[in-house]
């Protein structure tokens, strides 16, 4: 059974149709990927998900469960974590007081969730700036910040929206190694957007493509890559997977 | 223990031995400045702790004063039972505005208007209320200034001094522990961000609530004191804006959101008020108003050197 499980959601904003009729489904323990070009309607789908904003059309089910129309914060104590494009940190607090906020969701004291949110410090490699203002970290660390804020919540299922943009390809290497790693041990199921095909390749089993808020493909990665209407929307000339 | 401790425990001493040392006058100055810091340390718990600000604490004050103190003037009966009236009240008062303001996603500038907008028509209705004496206001028995009698909180100055001292030490232990909880975090991350703390699975609205309620209770407790220490209560007065103002500038010389602000601020300005009168007394200058522009200047340039307080940059300095 699919974990997560988007059927015909549709999305428009003052008569733009951003996201039509998109369907697809995440299995649990699994890595899938969401591409295509800016304005392809990724980010809104993530959103709906993330329960930003309702379809104006379609269900999503998380767990056997309808989560379209929930707020923000109940798809989260649901058991879905997401990330930021555009990175939000706590900027005032402490690296280890970020994820702390993430880690109050299933721990009730100081105490407990200061430990959950130490090892999950570590794991992303914050360990070192886990005492400094969040303000003072650079943007890659931000992203960190954002994985390590988000897993704090102990997700089923983590959404990441662009993690990899504006890192450097060995950074954008070890997020992945990251990500595997989270995904073998703890069965923790990603769907991830993203425009860093490096990273795509290397991480998921499955690919959706939108193009206009629409699917125009879908499948293996080595499918999809060699697929003429996304070569031609999307990845163009920059094959360089 | 650590510096800040130790600081802490030293402050307290003084602090308790004081009346001891101090005069009539320097007793009622550090009275009041106890009454501003704890005031403060109640505001701060909305603004500087959940981000939300209120420029209309003013009504919590004259809500609990009045409160407490109809109790008193009709029924005889004291602060330790009109206390309860007097934040059941007050918390009324704080969710129907965090209510209308957070459902309705009012935020910010336009949440201040309407905390100040609510302070507004409760004077105004206050003005209206022959039952506590309209605009011509309510008098409770003055004090028995020799004896303490707790039961009816009417005693000498030192028994105020010791009352003030006590709340504000429990509301900075109180705010301390709040800070350190699942709230304080809440909170923390609602006033950072509050996007990204509902993606954290934190409902908003029930935490904004939360601190709103907690602020306004407290704030209902320096009303029941101001009634009692002061003993006549005039809507025009207690409601009055500039009351709210002067609740908030504490913290904010102080630093918003600091467990130590408010005290310090509250200290900062009552010394720096009462300096720049006898100052000016001692030069002999006697010219109308003089006295708020050496204030005004003095607190701009705090605003301007030190835009986050000056306990964090004392708290740098001392290591604290």
């Amino acid at each position: 059974m699919s974990l997560l499980d988007v059927r015909s959601v549709s999305k428009s904003f003052r008569g733009l149709r951003a996201v039509h009729d998109v369907s697809f489904a995440v299995p649990e323990g699994e890595i899938h990927a969401v591409i295509g070009p800016n304005g392809a309607g990724k980010t809104t789908t993530f959103n709906m998900i993330a329960g930003v904003y309702a379809p104006d059309q379609g269900a999503i089910t998380f767990a056997g469960r309808p989560i379209h129309g929930l707020r923000a914060d109940e798809i989260c104590a649901a058991g879905i974590g997401r990330t930021f494009q555009i990175v939000k940190p706590f900027a005032g607090l402490s690296v280890l007081d970020n994820v702390m906020v993430g880690a109050f969701l299933r721990e009730r004291h100081a105490r407990a969730a200061r430990a959950l949110a130490a090892s999950i410090v570590e794991r992303l490699g914050l360990g070192a700036k886990r005492d400094l203002p969040a303000a003072s970290l650079t943007l890659p660390e931000r992203k960190r910040l954002e994985v390590a804020r988000a897993l704090a919540t102990r997700p089923k299922l983590l959404l990441l929206d662009e993690v990899m943009a504006g890192l450097r390809p060995t950074e954008c290497d070890q997020m992945v190694g990251v990500f595997r790693e989270l995904n073998r041990t703890d069965g923790t199921t990603i769907l991830l957007i993203e425009h860093v095909m490096r990273a795509v390749m290397a991480l998921a089993q499955h690919i959706v493509v939108l193009h206009h808020g629409e699917v125009i493909a879908r499948g293996a990665p080595q499918e999809v890559v060699r697929n003429p209407a996304v070569l031609e929307c999307y990845l163009g000339e920059e094959t360089e997977v | 223990m650590s510096r800040s401790s130790v600081a802490l425990a030293v402050l307290a001493m003084v602090l308790a031995l004081f009346p001891f040392f101090a005069g009539n006058y320097a007793l009622s100055v550090a009275t009041l400045i106890l009454y501003f810091a704890y005031t403060g340390q109640a505001w701060n718990v909305m603004m500087g702790f959940a981000g939300q600000l209120s420029l209309g604490h003013a009504l919590y004050v004259g809500v609990g004063a009045y409160a407490a103190g109809a109790l008193f003037f009709y029924y005889g009966i004291g602060p330790w039972a009109g206390l309860w009236l007097a934040m059941a009240l007050c918390v009324a008062f704080g969710l129907v505005i965090g209510f209308l303001a957070f459902r309705f996603g009012i935020s910010g500038v336009y949440f201040a208007l309407l905390t100040i907008a609510f302070a507004e028509f409760t004077r105004i209705g206050f003005d209206h209320l022959a039952f506590t004496g309209g605009p011509g206001g309510m008098f409770l028995r003055v004090a028995q200034r020799d004896t303490w009698d707790l039961a009816n909180f009417r005693g000498p100055p030192l028994m105020y001094y010791y009352a003030m001292l006590a709340l504000t030490a429990a509301a900075f232990a109180f705010c301390t522990w709040l800070l350190r909880s699942k709230a304080g975090y809440y909170w923390q991350a609602i006033r950072e961000d509050e996007e990204a703390a509902r993606a954290l699975g934190i409902n908003a609205f029930r935490w904004k609530l939360l601190a709103v309620a907690i602020s306004a209770a407290m704030t209902a407790i320096s009303g029941v004191f101001f009634a009692f220490y002061y003993n006549n209560l005039f809507p025009e007065q207690i409601f009055n804006i500039s009351r709210s103002i002067e609740i908030i500038l504490g913290p904010v010389i102080g630093g918003v959101g600091t467990l130590f602000g408010p005290v310090l601020g509250a200290a900062v300005l009552t010394l720096l008020s009462d300096g720049i009168t006898e100052a000016l007394a001692a030069f002999g200058l006697d010219i109308p108003g003089i006295k708020q522009v050496f204030y005004g200047v003095v607190l701009l340039g705090v605003v301007m050197f030190l835009p986050n307080g000056i306990w964090p940059a004392i708290a740098r300095r001392l290591r604290l």
